[in-house]
């Protein structure tokens, strides 16, 4: 009985499956994340982290290598599972026992540091793959293209400008080409939360300064987290900065009270600072 | 914007596939129609080695949907070739009635041997030819899927899978050897006399089997071109590229290995079950680890992830094996290997790769858009 219910649970049939789960955003907060704590081997990536992000807000995490800004999009989107601490997307949903799969159905869409598309495939089949859908085996089996799915692959072609390279495979898009169509690919989603680790790495300046005002742009419908390095392109987009210190939240506000905070200066800023 | 999806048949396949159906019609006529000493006639000796290398082509495209398209490296798919043998060779026994050795009119002769008095259970139903062939691929499927399920889910990958498959092939084939097991034990199965009345030597029933094999290979290549053409076959191919990003989609990408993984494996199971007849004899060494590596090397050899590359490898391979086993059998899995390690050196497209190559450089075409493979 008990191997019946892993089975129904793994192919999601469930008779309740159609009423989709409607997040209770009513507080305008999208994320709350109170005393999250993940260890690897007793070495703490997050200690007790705390943080709430309000709905439609451009958020930006700062800190140093090994401040577990990676692993906290880990714990957010399901990949790595948290030992203490609670992760709620609005106010009802649980999202520390949901899947990968699960929760970037439900909006919670994710850009990884490296740019991962999928390679072998042209830009339009990676651009169709991430578009919102019934992403179950059989329906994707007998799936077909029509107008409207045509028309917003066009939009997104569009926005992250790879309408000339649609046909091409990802492979062989330049690196900055590989950032945006991931970008794209997220958009296709149409989340209600973005996460983007480092957007412009390896970015050229005009390429920079495109995604900057691609991601200022789509806060207000969505809410955005950035996290990124690069300090001069915080400060372009960045209303609001949250700096992460082994694990915890080490300040919050805007740049300039971020820079002017003497913790941070001693912990982040301080070698540039000195 | 105009989406341009591939068709079922590209224009290459719309003449290869009927100049291959003719040939097979001029050799199955050939063989039945003409006298021996014609210079067109193929011999039933020629037509069942056909057949077999037909059968090798559909498992190795099992294994290419598989390997090629989802990068699951599977070392194990003979165990499903295996068992659809198996199923097929449970209906023959079956068939002989009460003209085995030992003139039991229900129990085969290795059960009298045995002195078992009556039909094990998992024997009934068995002499139902629909019965044997539903089972012959229900029981290989649902192997598959108990293994994917569990191997899958809990994110086994890479080489660590591959070697669970080798496990899985190697454990059934001891299960197998043993007589308690009930399916013949080190022998297996065979002498077997006909199929749905047909006599087994006959040359129409040969003939009828090598085409029949050519048909069901031909609908499994389309079945699977259309399987891999659609929205369901992109994703598979980018999980095989990029995993975790499939999964931060929103797709669960362990319910597509899986499926996948059974669909190959009703595949092979069919092409074991097309095998058995024409060969005359399933045993355990059918399971045996170096038949599935022996599959793989088939794909390796002729490219994968294209479908034809598999069948091309298998039946060149073969043909190759048929040659050089007459020669000098001692060599053969030497020289096996040997054309394993120059094809992944010099051809990692293999065979299908190079002909690609010649007839690109031929145009000077852009790479642009072209199917490299990296492994």
């Amino acid at each position: 009985m008990k191997a019946l219910t892993c089975i129904r649970d793994f192919y999601n049939i469930n008779p309740d499956s159609d009423n989709e789960q409607i997040i209770n955003i009513d507080k305008e907060i999208v994320l709350y994340l109170e005393g999250l704590t993940v260890s690897f081997d007793g070495f703490k990536a997050l200690n007790n982290l705390n943080l709430y992000v309000k709905e439609g807000e451009l958020r930006c995490l700062i800190g140093a290598n090994g401040a577990g800004k990676t692993t906290l999009m880990d714990v957010i989107t399901g990949k790595t599972p948290c030992d203490e601490g609670s992760a709620y997307f609005g106010q009802n949903i649980n999202l520390l026992d949901k899947s990968e799969s699960e929760i970037a159905q439900l909006g919670i869409g994710r850009k990884f540091q490296k740019p991962s598309v999928f390679e072998q495939l042209d830009v339009i089949s990676n651009i169709e793959l991430a578009l919102k859908d019934n992403k179950s085996v059989l329906p994707t089996l007998f799936a077909s293209m029509n107008k409207q799915k045509e028309q917003r692959i066009e939009e997104i072609l569009n926005i992250v400008g790879l309408t000339e390279q649609q046909f091409i495979e990802a492979g062989y898009l330049s690196h900055g080409q590989k950032q945006w169509l991931e970008i794209g690919m997220l958009l296709a989603a149409d989340p209600k939360v973005l996460l983007v680790d480092e957007p412009v790495a390896g970015m050229t300046p005009q390429e920079t300064e495109r995604t900057a005002e691609l991601l200022t742009s789509l806060a207000g419908d969505h809410t955005v987290i950035v996290v990124e390095h690069d300090m001069e392109f915080v400060r372009s987009i960045a209303r609001d900065v949250t700096v992460l210190h082994q694990g915890s939240v080490l300040a919050e506000g805007t740049m300039d009270e971020i820079q002017a905070n003497p913790d941070v200066i001693q912990v982040y800023l301080g070698e540039e600072a000195a | 914007m105009n989406i341009n999806r591939k068709t079922l048949m590209s224009a290459n396949e719309k003449v290869v596939i009927p100049v291959l159906l003719g040939l097979v019609v001029f050799a199955s006529i050939s063989n039945l129609v003409l006298p021996q000493d014609s210079f067109f006639y193929v011999s039933t000796f020629t037509i069942t080695l056909l057949g077999k290398y037909l059968c090798y082509a559909l498992l190795a495209m099992a294994v290419d949907v598989v390997w090629g398209y989802a990068g699951i490296l599977s070392l194990g798919h003979g165990v499903f070739f295996a068992l659809g043998g198996y199923g097929m060779g449970m209906y023959l026994m079956r068939q002989i009635g009460d003209r085995g050795v030992y003139g039991d009119p229900l129990l085969p002769d290795f059960m009298v041997f045995l002195n078992w008095s009556e039909l094990p259970w998992f024997w009934q139903g068995f002499d139902q030819f629909w019965f044997a062939i539903i089972m012959a691929m229900f029981v290989p499927g649902l192997l598959a899927f108990v293994f994917g399920w569990l191997a899958f889910r809990s994110r086994v990958t890479g080489v660590y899978l591959s070697i669970m498959t080798q496990a899985l092939t190697y454990a059934t084939m001891l299960a197998f050897f043993r007589n308690e097991m009930g399916f013949g034990g080190n022998n297996g199965l065979t002498d077997f006399k006909d199929i749905l009345g047909f006599d087994l030597q006959q040359d129409t029933t040969r003939v009828t089997l090598f085409v029949i094999t050519v048909l069901v290979l031909l609908a499994a290549y389309l079945v699977s071109k259309l399987i891999l053409q659609s929205k369901f076959g992109r994703v598979v191919i980018a999980i095989r590229d990029a995993e975790d990003r499939v999964r931060f989609s929103g797709y669960k990408t362990e319910s597509y290995k899986v499926w996948l993984f059974v669909y190959s494996a009703v595949l092979a199971a069919l092409a074991g079950a097309l095998y058995v007849p024409q060969i005359g004899i399933i045993n355990p060494g059918e399971f045996s680890p170096i038949n599935s590596i022996e599959i793989v090397i088939w794909v390796a050899i002729g490219g994968r992830g294209t479908l034809y590359g598999a069948i091309i490898g298998a039946i060149v391979v073969s043909f190759a094996k048929t040659k050089f086993t007459g020669i000098f059998p001692e060599a053969w899995l030497f020289a096996l290997g040997g054309i394993f390690v120059l094809v992944t050196i010099f051809l990692p497209n293999g065979i299908i790769g190079l002909f690609k190559k010649f007839s690109l450089g031929s145009k000077a075409k852009p790479v642009v858009g072209l199917n490299e493979e990296k492994s």
